[in-house]
């Protein structure tokens, strides 16, 4: 077989179960094609022989009819996540060098399900942008750029670039407003931010520890599920994750969506958004009704102020995380003559451009005499954002809106290289669902005219994961899509 | 609120970074920038409604207070950019 890395994760899931082909070729089948990829520079550290001694052990298991979830299916990690022995970065250069002595809760759950690491994927500096531009390794190429290179998006710009290269079967992704889905729109693929507090964020570099949450990249929303079962659940050391039973999230594809109530905000259909867009979201609104379901409008009368609250909240939490960055205990550190200095020439020199804004904003924000000003100000918008979705949800179970509200855009442009907010307006539709906590999902829809993918996103209640992936689901079987890359 | 370049050193001070003499007009622009952009939200009538600190509806859970992990020293210090004696090496703080 030539085309392994064209399988599903549960299609590979049963060819290894009927033995068609071992673990260890289908990680060698992945090896060849992270070769062919490197253009798309979406791996900042590769791991495939460790991948080859984990798939032996997979394959023994298999053949002796044992074996998890994900037993033998080849993954990539994005680098926020801390793995024991391999090289975690955050694509800082302040952790250039940082090898964790500890795994992160997430990536301990799928190596014991039984999946194999094919190495660690490119992200923006700490999670912080919206390009993957702002990592020390360089941007991430989009598999769909043509004669000028485009972003994959941010900030799990690698994961989804290896997933739609088909580097990996599945990859990890963060998503702290937008990082999971808007990646997944841009590169044409499937991705889903759970509620907050579904999976620990234990081991998981903090960027902002209210919005901060794990999920999966992969290539369907079948494999999605798969990969969040294994990913999911309480865990004592984050205190702040949910001790709430995690049901069989692909047991819930292919229900019924009939009856059920999708909601359109209005406030979405901002003046100017993109024709193409529009007209893809109408298109997924019908495919759904065809179904059964039934369309409804909702109104979230806050959105307008979702990135402002975000751009306050966010780095606020992000200052106070990125304060362990000493030079003292791990990472970088350059010399100074007093303790103070030392501090200043360690972070100065080990954070990029945007991560420097970002730690001032959220100092100012949270200094003395601006503290109410600014910060609890932004945390009373967010508890209006959340409401609006609380009350939408009385006549609703889902809600439907484009992800992004334009396609990747070509690597180093200039407006938004000049202008930060221009680039965080690209979080529009995503950031009021973080600060909300909800699970909400990305998936294709169809190419522009382009040729570049467009996603859709899927907002469900808190912990209702299962309509997520119901609609979803129903979504992807009309959608049909198949990429063009 | 417009930021003057002292407000800018200060905040860079506090934030334990340096930012070149020649930088401190341009970084001023653009934080200002950023915070008319984020003061849109002066608009929003917040009267009588609670700040939203955490979405996580659910009680912080207890745990006996006893030793779960410990004696890993070697592993504690394995990153450390400066180590002695089973320290951390910091550059000297007391004259």
């Amino acid at each position: 077989m030539t085309d392994l890395t064209k399988l599903t994760i549960a299609e590979a899931k049963k060819c290894l179960k009927n033995k068609d082909f071992t673990a260890s070729e289908l990680v060698s089948a992945y090896a060849q094609k992270m070769n062919e990829g490197r253009k798309y520079n979406a791996y900042v550290c590769e791991t495939v022989e460790k991948a080859l001694e984990q798939a032996k052990i997979s394959q023994s298991k298999i053949e002796k009819g044992e074996g998890g979830n994900l037993e033998g299916i080849p993954l990539g990690i994005k680098d926020l996540f801390c793995t024991k022995g391999i090289a975690t970065t955050a694509c800082s250069d302040f952790l250039k060098g940082f090898v964790p002595p500890y795994e992160s809760t997430v990536t301990s759950k799928l190596l014991s399900a039984g999946a194999s690491f094919l190495g660690k994927l490119n992200l923006d500096e700490f999670a912080m942008g919206g390009s993957n531009e702002t990592s020390a390794f360089g941007p991430v190429v989009n598999p769909y750029s043509k004669d000028i290179p485009l972003v994959a998006g941010g900030s799990s710009g690698g994961s989804a670039a290896a997933v739609a290269a088909e580097m990996c079967a599945g990859a990890t992704g963060t998503d702290t407003g937008g990082s999971i889905r808007q990646p997944s729109a841009y590169c044409g693929i499937t991705g889903i931010k759970p509620t907050y507090g579904r999976c620990s964020r234990y081991g998981i570099i903090a960027f902002a520890s209210s919005l901060d949450q794990a999920g999966p990249i992969a290539k369907d929303v079948r494999d999605c599920a798969i990969m969040l079962n294994s990913m999911a659940g309480y865990d004592a050391k984050d205190s702040t994750s949910a001790k709430i039973d995690v049901p069989d999230f692909e047991k819930f594809l292919g229900e019924d969506i009939r009856g059920m109530k999708i909601g359109i905000p209005k406030e979405y259909r901002v003046d100017g958004l993109d024709k193409e867009i529009v007209a893809y979201w109408d298109k997924a609104a019908e495919i759904l009704k065809s179904r059964g379901a039934e369309i409804v409008e909702v109104s979230l009368p806050h959105t307008k102020y979702a990135l402002a609250t975000y751009y306050i909240i966010a780095p606020a939490e992000a200052s106070a995380n990125l304060a362990r960055y000493d030079g003292l205990r791990f990472g970088n550190r350059v010399e100074g003559s007093t303790l103070d200095e030392m501090y200043i020439n360690s972070r100065t020199a080990g954070f990029g451009k945007e991560v420097k804004r970002r730690i001032m904003v959220g100092t100012y924000v949270l200094s003395a005499g601006y503290y109410d000003a600014y910060y609890v100000k932004a945390q009373k918008v967010r508890r209006l954002i959340r409401d609006d979705f609380i009350n939408a949800f009385e006549s609703c179970d889902v809600i439907l809106t484009p992800t992004s509200p334009v396609a990747a855009f070509p690597i180093g442009d200039k407006s938004m290289q000049e202008n930060p907010i221009t680039m965080w307006l690209n979080d529009v539709f995503t950031v009021s669902v973080s600060l909300a906590g909800l699970p909400a999902m990305s998936l294709p829809i169809g190419l522009n005219t382009s040729g570049l993918p467009l996603g859709m996103q899927i907002i469900g209640k808190a912990f209702d994961e299962r309509s997520v992936f119901k609609a979803a689901y129903a979504l992807e079987k009309d959608v049909m899509f198949k990429g063009a890359k | 609120m417009s930021i003057d370049a002292e407000t800018v050193k200060k905040v860079a001070f506090l934030s334990r970074l340096k930012i070149e003499d020649d930088k401190i007009e341009t970084t001023k622009d653009e934080f200002n920038k950023i915070i008319k952009w984020v003061e849109q939200l002066n608009e929003a009538n917040t009267d009588g409604v609670v700040p939203l600190v955490s979405v996580n509806d659910c009680q912080l859970q207890m745990r006996k207070d006893e030793v779960t992990d410990g004696n890993k020293a070697e592993q504690v210090l394995a990153n450390a950019p400066m180590k002695e004696y089973g320290y951390f090496g910091v550059p000297k703080v007391v004259e």
